[in-house]
């Protein structure tokens, strides 16, 4: 029997690097080629909780940003900005959750958020990546509308002008305060040509329904300036239907399409795509089983209910197949021909935009869309990257440098 | 067949463990309870580091002789966790939590003196 010279690695949980975590990633994007292509990530986040000495300086209101300084400085206490009961790190299984704040980045000047966002980027093979907030995913939920309108607004100007204004590798589709329309109409036009934002966003957890003609004037602008307007799904253990589950797997798996599928129907059924007809709409993080089931329930009941959406030309399902949707987290079903059918009932090839959602607990690799055996080369293309460089307009240059 | 240097065996204590590279390949080796057990280091789930998270035991249900639900606690099965997303395996045979037809390769451990080896 031969022995070989090897390396052996000890493990140290003392120490983390997302390069090092994200190693055998960097290897599939190796053995995939995914140096020779565009990929965009339609979602991936930050924890802007890091940053919020920063966001905070932002908050335009004296007596609201004192009040939040002063709340962030109890931690464990009551927060003046709210959060969410959870269990996103199982439990310390998803060791990056808490190692994060072991890596060490380079002293040159960058900010800690795109160092560290680069370098899984790089790994991944990830060329653009849109930024979304995290603890902020929850703010459609906080009581005091003023308080989403003043933070949303505050974070809006510190990505702005500390992140994308610095890197052109991260783009973002800003966070929209739905729950004041003014609001949300001011944060369209203010941000709408700054460096970087490629769209704007809905958390969707919350209780405002998207058919309000509150809102009708915000649609207008988005789809004047061809900026795409998305839904980026969430759960809330506060909803009264959700608070009948009492895992975190049943809040998750049913929160996360549960305010989609609400903002869906309500977008659909009152004809907001044919009053929008260029809007370009995205529904984010809800993975794909969701539009392949309400694509059929819809049509089968507008069929004998046309009465109730008078609105619409053409049924439900051929609304829905000309929307966008970020493909993480993908289901992958044991029998992949139900995978495939998911992928012709929402026209993946033109439709469908990867996202990582990256550094979340259920990330996604490119690999999930490229180790698909039933699409051709070009339809994973274009899932990877050119679906979204069409949409948020960017540059199809391979700017990534894995690992 | 070739064996693999993995460590000194004063120098992997119980609950130690090291990851080897073994040619394109990666083990996991866990020196756990006395005994020696090796993996492959790729998660069948997508491709993460399968043997390089946390130990933790399995979690249980505890259902009473009436099927009432009374809680849960931690089993003595020890499984190791694959730090990407949690995908769980039994230390003991490297079978997926999840789904029991799934188990990463099993390589074996061999000592020869005061080293030991994993064997491919």
């Amino acid at each position: 029997m031969d022995t070989v010279p090897n390396e052996v690695r000890k493990l140290n949980f003392d120490d983390y690097s997302t390069a090092k975590h994200l190693e055998h990633a960097a290897a599939q994007a190796r053995a995939r080629n995914f140096q020779d292509f565009l990929i965009v990530d339609v979602d991936a986040h930050h924890y802007e909780n890091e940053s919020y000495k920063e966001v905070f300086q932002y908050i335009e209101s004296p007596v609201i940003r004192h009040d939040v300084i002063d709340s962030s400085q109890r931690p464990g206490r009551s927060a003046l900005i709210n959060s969410s009961v959870g269990n996103q790190n199982l439990g310390g299984r998803i060791t990056r959750a808490n190692l994060r704040r072991l890596q060490k980045v380079p002293a040159d000047g960058r900010h800690r958020d795109i160092a560290m966002t680069l370098e899984w980027m790089d790994a991944m093979g990830v060329d653009y990546a849109c930024m979304f907030p995290t603890p902020m995913l929850f703010l459609g939920l906080h009581p005091q509308v003023e308080i989403e309108v003043a933070l949303c607004r505050a974070y809006n100007r510190w990505l702005c002008e500390r992140i994308l204004a610095v890197e052109p590798r991260l783009v973002s589709m800003l966070y929209i305060p739905f729950n004041d329309p003014e609001a949300a109409y001011k944060t369209v036009k203010d941000f709408g040509d700054q460096k970087g934002v490629v769209g704007f966003m809905v958390t969707s957890p919350r209780y405002k329904p998207v058919h309000d003609n509150a809102y009708m004037k915000t649609y207008a602008l988005l789809e004047e300036m061809g900026k795409p307007i998305s839904f980026h799904a969430a759960y809330s253990w506060e909803d009264r239907a959700l608070q009948m589950t009492n895992r975190f797997i049943s809040v998750h798996s049913l929160g996360f399409m549960w305010f989609n599928m609400i903002h869906m129907t309500n977008w659909v059924v009152n004809g907001l795509p044919e009053r929008f007809p260029k809007l370009k709409v995205m529904w984010i993080e809800s993975g794909l089983t969701w539009a392949y089931s309400l694509m059929q329930r819809l049509d089968h009941s507008y069929m004998m209910r046309t009465s109730d959406c008078p609105s619409l030309k053409r049924k439900p399902s051929e609304y829905m197949r000309e929307m966008y949707f970020s493909s993480q987290p993908m289901e992958k079903p044991d029998d992949p021909s139900i995978l495939e059918a998911t992928f012709k009932m929402i026209n993946a090839e033109t439709q469908l935009l990867w996202s990582s959602d990256y550094p979340h607990w259920d990330f996604d690799l490119p690999g999930v869309i490229y180790d698909l055996p039933f699409l051709s080369e070009k339809a994973k293309r274009n899932i990877l990257g050119a679906n979204a460089a069409r949409v948020f307009g960017l540059d199809t240059k391979v700017v990534k440098r894995i690992p | 067949m070739a064996e693999w240097f993995v460590a000194k065996a004063a120098e992997l204590p119980d609950g130690d463990r090291r990851i080897v590279v073994a040619g394109k390949d990666e083990i996991g080796v866990f020196h756990h309870g006395g005994a020696y057990y090796a993996y492959s280091n790729y998660c069948v789930h997508s491709g993460g580091p399968a043997c390089e998270g946390i130990l933790i035991n399995k979690v249980v249900d505890l259902i009473d002789a009436d099927r009432t639900y009374q809680g849960q606690t931690f089993s003595d099965e020890v499984h190791f966790v694959c730090p990407w997303h949690g995908y769980e395996y039994d230390l003991t045979t490297g079978r997926c939590v999840g789904d029991s037809r799934l188990k990463l390769k099993k390589y074996q451990v061999v000592r020869r003196g005061d080293d030991i080896y994993v064997v491919t």
